[in-house]
């Protein structure tokens, strides 16, 4: 029986995780290592990078000042309307990307709300890179958020009243006592919000005009290339995105390892009182398009 | 505190309000007419019979996977734990070219199945396939803190009171387990119903036949049908609160069992 259970989540995390991970690579391999290097040196490839790294630059550093500002004000305060502002938080992962899109070009479009005055003042939102930024930042908006106010409702308050009571300013006490106990819960939403903000296409899709070379992100440009059956070239850019998969896959295993790592030394070590161990980041935090 | 309203307000609740406003300016009449033509009720079907699937399919697989990895120690367990985010952290335009690729007549797996006659690509079970790995770290993850939480005494307890293996999964187990595999179930339902990059790849988008609802609404955009992709994209939004909703009394309720 144990056998037949192994047996067959093998066979499924092999079909759904294992093959479709190695599949990316071969494919991008199968016209030869030159063939790969020139699809990636390819001026129109290399813009969609550049695009893809500049959109993740702006959004992942206002996205996290958002979060760590908004898990802060949830967990050490009481306040009304506090549910309300968590299920607007929440908001953005259960939009289609494609809607996210949609309320955008309502806005900014050349019909929208503000299509008129930013015609006026010349300046392009809707099939530009400002575009992009927003559906981006709209779709990424909720991860540290959300990763960051369980962890601090868990911590509590104590120590900051502590150090408050010890003579600390606000500031002093946000610096020193509350980001620290949050590092690594921060650090895992960076990560997960950066793995969205560079993978993201439905939104990004339906506001950048996919013009080459100016407004496609890699995941566009994966299409694009896709669509011209240049397959080889596709899974190309495709496996610079699967290596990011990777990349922060293992950052994250890392984390994990390192927070009960930590913990367990405390324990030991006698200076905290046992406690439960802590529960594997919440990875349903996440949401991709 | 302000600083956070301010950004919030700017970035989720302006262009929720833009959109629901632009479609007030419709007739009741029009709305309608606009989310109930045929090829938006074919896409509705697809976008929820799929999703349905891929979701029924990992809560069976999924709570098979989240069982093996907690309780049984095996070559490669810590990799596949580690991979079970791999759905996750990978854009969902790559997921969907992959995926294609395996199930195309030439893939690893394609050139199984094919001939065999299960096609996984532009097909409605291409949806499914897609929607599936997706969808899939939800009930995983959803199930294995709680498997980790069982008590084993009530288990041997039940053993020692002359209960068939099958039994106790039957009556001690598995009515711990389901309110959790539920959450995962409704979490994954409502991720794919939102799905739109993987599919894209791996459907072949034809009308009427495996079109999901969001694609539809960036072609009539592309019509210039604006009315009628925001009419569409309304309706997807009221879908995406009630989901919401309902999961937040699901994990509730779920939460009730756990101490």
């Amino acid at each position: 029986m144990r056998r037949l259970l192994i047996a067959i989540a093998l066979a499924f995390s092999a079909v759904f995780l294992l093959l479709p991970l190695v599949n990316v690579f071969a494919q991008a391999l199968s016209r030869g290592w030159a063939y790969y290097v020139d699809s990636l040196a390819h001026p129109d490839s290399l813009a969609a990078i550049r695009l893809t790294l500049l959109t993740s630059l702006i959004c992942v550093p206002l996205n996290v000042l958002f979060g760590i500002a908004a898990a802060w004000a949830i967990a050490k305060f009481d306040f009304s309307g506090k549910s309300l502002l968590i299920t607007l938080i929440d908001l953005p992962f259960s939009v289609s990307p494609v809607v996210a899109g949609l309320m955008l070009v309502v806005l900014f479009g050349a019909q929208g709300f503000l299509g008129a005055w930013l015609r006026e003042h010349d300046i392009k939102v809707i099939f530009a890179v400002p575009g992009i930024v927003i559906a981006t930042l709209f779709v990424t908006f909720p991860f540290v958020a959300r990763e960051l106010i369980p962890l601090m409702q868990a911590i509590g308050s104590e120590q900051e009243q502590a150090a408050l009571t010890l003579g600390a300013s606000g500031w002093q006490t946000f610096w020193h006592v509350t980001l620290p106990s949050v590092k690594w819960g921060l650090l895992y939403g960076v990560i997960l919000c950066n793995a969205r903000a560079m993978g993201e296409f439905g939104a990004v899709s339906v506001v950048s005009g996919h013009i080459t070379g100016l407004t496609d992100t890699m995941p566009l440009r994966v299409e694009k290339l896709y669509n011209e059956y240049n397959a080889a070239a596709a899974f190309a850019v495709a496996s610079l995105l699967a290596l990011l998969a990777l990349v922060t896959l293992a950052i994250k295993t890392m984390l994990e390892w390192k927070t009960r790592r930590e913990l367990a030394l405390a324990q030991t070590i006698g200076s905290v009182a046992p406690v439960e161990q802590p529960e594997k980041f919440d990875s349903n935090a996440s949401n991709t398009p | 505190m302000g600083l956070t309203l301010f950004y919030l307000s700017a970035v989720v609740l302006i262009p929720i309000c833009a959109l629901v406003l632009r479609v007030c300016d419709m007739t009741w009449g029009e709305f309608w007419h606009q989310v109930t033509t045929d090829r938006a009720l074919a896409a509705y079907k697809l976008t929820f019979g799929a999703s349905f699937c891929a979701a029924l399919a990992n809560a069976v697989f999924g709570s098979v996977l989240a069982w093996v990895l907690v309780r049984y120690d095996f070559r490669g367990r810590s990799l596949i734990d580690a991979l079970v985010d791999f759905p996750f952290a990978l854009p969902t335009a790559v997921a969907g070219l992959t995926l294609a690729s395996l199930f195309s007549e030439t893939g690893w797996l394609g050139r199984f199945l094919v001939p065999a006659g299960i096609r996984g690509a532009f097909t409605p079970l291409g949806v499914v396939i897609a929607l599936t790995f997706v969808g899939l770290p939800f009930v995983v993850r959803t199930l294995q803190p709680v498997i980790e939480s069982l008590e084993r005494e009530v288990e041997e307890a039940a053993a020692t009171m002359g209960a068939g293996r099958l039994r106790t999964l039957a009556t001690v187990i598995a009515p711990s387990l389901l309110p959790s595999i539920f959450t995962g179930f409704a979490l994954a339902f409502a991720r794919a119903l939102g799905e739109y990059g993987s599919i894209v790849f791996i459907s072949g988008n034809m009308p009427f036949k495996t079109e999901i609802a969001p694609y539809l609404i960036v072609m009539r955009l592309e019509e210039y049908n604006y009315l009628g992709a925001m009419a569409l994209a309304v309706v997807l939004l009221i879908i995406s609160f009630v989901m919401l909703a309902v999961i937040n009394v699901l994990e509730q309720w779920a939460n009730r069992f756990q101490t």
